[in-house]
């Protein structure tokens, strides 16, 4: 029986889900022993002829990580999808967005501005920004259109599952790879990581108090936080309650909040409306009677990005998916 | 017969990355540009973040040099809020990026653009991959190499929780440091790295330079640029990839200018081309004059070989014996042979790896004291560190409540990007002529490419043998003449029209 054939794509990204995969180390072979990967991250858009020549549906599954932000990437994505069986979005970016996916709260415009000309830098006194077509002689060198908004790729193709994180562990990787190969699958749709909050995973769970009081809020450079209690219960934002657990607990281990790469729980779309809610909700409960709304105000203002911060990795999947820019 | 050649890698430098070669009439190379096809803008939407969240957010700008920007974020939030991290921070934060140094160059020699030698540039390529480079070193080695990049990238893992972007720098030092038995590994992973950097050392003198023909082409005129040169020293001027002043010496090896990171604005600047989404740094006082080389042009070269070159030698006892060596056999300082690049950067590796075993030797490392609370008002940093393919800075300046107001950065992998695109234009000048390229060309002008270290995704790509480069010779009017690419097996398919 041939092997079934697998591809990765990547769009905006960093390559930081590449390397999750290089961190497989030798279980990488085990990989290679068992599927034809016709694409990896080096996926050359020349090969693009290769995969239109294929029949649909002939490459059995396609990861694809990054966001969409550019015309390249939005077609390139469309003709892994023609031609995949199974589509998995592999990472924060492909997922919801991602720390690119911060972009949205600008536009291209406002990115260009400041990246070729704005900034202390760049001295470009003819305000020449990079175009989709250059003329030299009778040559010309063309660039990609730059989208204003970011978009996550199930925006943009129908995705069949999702695997969390920036970047995915690789256990999960590997979770993810065997459950497809021995195809045991879940509901098309499904998040390839546990049901449950971040919480229900956390090692300091114990000590978050069913009922959180928090008084002030803090930025986690502005006390030294206690490395057994919960990041909330000493008044920093942390994002694990609404956000899904199978990191491993990373950035608790290395004694920092959650910022919530792994994406929503089931059944939440916005995860960065979760989050806040849930803030707002547990400020001051204690103390519930004595809190004005003007005090619980004056402790949301405290957080002096809300936005940024709940919605650091979610912005494109979010109801508002982009500030509106006039 | 003007003709177009159209270089499509994608090798992760900081994204996409084209070639697009231009001949002449006589079928000569005319020009060449290197070409990035892709921006995610960063400048603009650290805009209104909160300031300390920046070392977190900024390592997405690479996925493969995380740590470096982690690092100098890190830096920069210290200055943003006038804040001293304490010595064990300090030193915290620098284990860590010498562990990051030790496997991101290792992986480089052994997976990347190391097969070049190790196997032979002449070498029948099906061999020249990694595969081949475990068939003249041994599969133990292979399982060596990975192994050692393994527990390298744990020291980041335990310290910095992410391996893939990391999260403890925090303004004022780090978030979490090393309890003793993870400070006793550290201790011994930088043992074995030592061992290893000597080891890797040792091949490169047998099989590279034991071979006329290796260290022909190294010293060759092809693969050679006479730039200026940047990197951080300390204050005896001697390499240092954490820490201390940029300077930046001539092509003729005089220092030109030595300045903290906080004067980068008077040394550094950017030109912005309209067929590219990068910008091209170059020296402010000489100025852009174009993709060329030599003293009156500002283009600067930065990363390995640059790097020794700017400063007067290594601060650890055996990279200074290596670093003596190098520059002897090149026929002394400034060396300006691209492909030294891959030398230096083992140097540089045994550097690390010695640096590693100084700072968890060191006991302030267990200190308790590794963060301090910073009590001044946020304004304005910056922050610089060596990332492995450069010198990287990061720059913002925030409101009273530190919100980032305005952000810029000068991008490691980015600072060698004219000088990149003349090193590949040189090359296939001296390899395409009357119009006639054949399958060397496609591995010289890689070689050109690779010896500044283009990312991971071509690592991936060494291990499965899948296609790095295809070259598409095209008639003006776009019509395909003929095209190059790399089969599985390693061996380059032609295909004429
Ligand atoms: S809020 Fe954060 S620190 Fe507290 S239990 Fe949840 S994940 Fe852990
Ligand atoms: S703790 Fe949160 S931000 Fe950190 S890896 Fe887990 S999900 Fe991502």
């Amino acid at each position: 029986m041939a092997k079934p054939k697998v591809a990765f794509y990547w769009n905006a990204s960093c390559g930081g889900c590449e390397e999750a995969v290089v961190d497989l180390a030798e279980d990488i072979l085990k990989v290679v022993e068992a599927v034809d990967i016709i694409f990896w991250p080096v996926a050359l858009d020349f090969k693009r002829s290769d995969i239109e020549a294929m029949d649909d549906g002939e490459i059995a599954v396609s990861f694809i990580n990054g966001a969409i932000r550019t015309e390249e990437q939005e077609e390139m994505v469309k003709l892994l999808r023609r031609k995949s069986g199974l589509v998995v979005a592999f990472g924060s970016c492909a997922h919801i967005g991602g720390i690119p996916g911060l972009a949205n709260f600008w536009n291209r415009d406002t990115i260009f501005e400041r990246a070729y000309k704005e900034v202390p830098s760049v001295e470009n006194p003819e305000g020449i920004f990079p175009r989709t077509e250059t003329q030299l002689g009778n040559e010309s060198l063309t660039l990609p259109e730059f989208h204003n908004t970011v978009r996550t790729l199930g925006q943009v193709i129908d995705v069949d599952y999702y695997l969390p994180g920036c970047a995915p562990p690789p256990e999960s990787i590997m979770d993810a790879v065997t459950a497809i190969l021995e195809g045991k699958l879940p509901e098309k749709g499904t998040v390839l990581a546990p049901d449950k909050s971040l919480c229900d995973t956390c090692p300091r769970t114990e000590s978050k108090p069913e009922k959180i009081s928090i008084k002030e809020i803090k930025r986690p450079h502005e006390i030294t936080p206690d490395p057994e209690k919960c990041f909330l219960e000493e008044g920093i934002i942390c994002l694990g309650p609404a956000t899904r657990s199978g990191c491993g607990e990373r950035c608790i281990n290395a004694n920092m909040p959650c910022r919530g790469c792994f994406g929503p729980i089931t059944g939440v779309g916005d995860h960065g409306a979760r989050s806040l809610s849930f803030i707002a909700s547990i400020l001051g409960l204690e103390d519930e009677k004595k809190m004005t709304e003007e005090d619980v105000q004056g402790l949301i203002d405290k957080i002096a990005d809300p936005a940024g911060l709940f919605y650091m990795y979610s912005l494109p999947s979010s109801l508002l998916k982009r500030r509106k820019m006039v | 017969m003007q003709k177009r050649i159209t270089i499509d890698p994608i090798t992760r430098l900081e994204g996409h990355g084209k070639i697009e070669i231009f001949l002449d009439d006589a079928g000569d190379v005319k020009n060449a540009f290197f070409q990035i096809p892709e921006l995610r803008g960063f400048e603009k939407f650290a805009e209104g973040r909160l300031v300390e969240e920046m070392p977190r957010i900024t390592p997405k700008i690479c996925g493969v040099c995380p740590t470096a920007h982690h690092m100098a974020s890190g830096k920069c939030v210290d200055a943003v809020y006038g804040v001293e991290p304490p010595p064990a921070a300090k030193k915290i934060r620098e284990l860590v990026n010498s562990a990051f140094m030790t496997e991101d160059h290792a992986l480089h020699f052994f997976f990347l653009g190391g097969p070049d030698f190790v196997v032979g540039p002449t070498a029948p390529k099906a061999e020249r991959n990694i595969l081949g480079v475990l068939g003249k070193v041994g599969l133990e080695v292979g399982t060596q190499v990975i192994q050692m990049r393994k527990r390298l990238r744990n020291i980041i893992t335990t310290i910095g929780g992410k391996v893939i972007h990391p999260v403890c720098n925090i303004p004022g030092g780090v978030s979490r440091g090393p309890t003793k038995e993870e400070r006793d590994e550290f201790l011994k992973v930088g043992k074995d790295a030592v061992e290893f950097g000597l080891f890797s050392l040792e091949v490169f003198n047998d099989v590279v330079l034991g071979n006329k023909d290796y260290v022909d082409l190294i010293v060759g005129d092809i693969y050679k640029h006479k730039t200026y040169y940047m990197g951080l020293v300390d204050e005896n001027n001697k390499v240092n990839l954490f820490d201390g002043k940029i300077r930046v010496v001539d092509p003729e090896g005089k220092e030109f200018a030595k300045f903290p990171v906080s004067d980068y604005l008077n040394h550094i600047a950017e030109h912005v081309e309209p067929w590219s989404y990068i910008k091209f740094p170059y020296l402010k006082k000489v100025g852009w004059k174009g993709f060329v080389d030599g003293k009156d042009s500002g283009v600067y070269r930065v990363s390995p070989l640059a790097r020794l070159n700017a400063a007067d030698g290594m601060a650890t006892p055996l990279a200074q014996e290596q670093y003596e060596k190098m520059f002897e056999t090149l026929g002394g300082k400034p060396a300006h042979n691209t492909l030294a690049w891959h030398w230096a950067r083992l140097i540089e590796m045994l550097y690390a790896a010695e640096r590693l075993v100084e700072l968890a030797s060191d006991d302030e490392i267990l200190s308790d004291e590794i963060r301090r609370i910073p009590n001044n008002t946020p304004d304005e940093g910056m922050g610089v560190v060596e990332a492995p393919r450069g010198t990287l800075i990061h720059h913002y300046k925030t409101d009273k409540r530190g919100r980032v107001e305005k952000c810029n950065l000068i991008v490691a992998t980015l600072g060698n990007s004219a000088a990149m695109c003349m090193s590949v234009e040189k090359a296939a000048r001296g390899l395409i002529k009357g119009g006639r390229v054949d399958d060397g060309i496609l591995n010289m002008v890689e070689m050109a490419f690779r010896a500044y270290d283009p990312c991971m995704a071509c690592a991936t790509h060494s291990l499965l043998n899948t296609p790095l480069i295809d070259v598409v010779l095209r008639r003006p009017d776009g019509e395909e003449i003929m095209r190059l690419f790399r089969e599985d097996n390693g061996n380059i398919r032609k295909i004429e029209k």
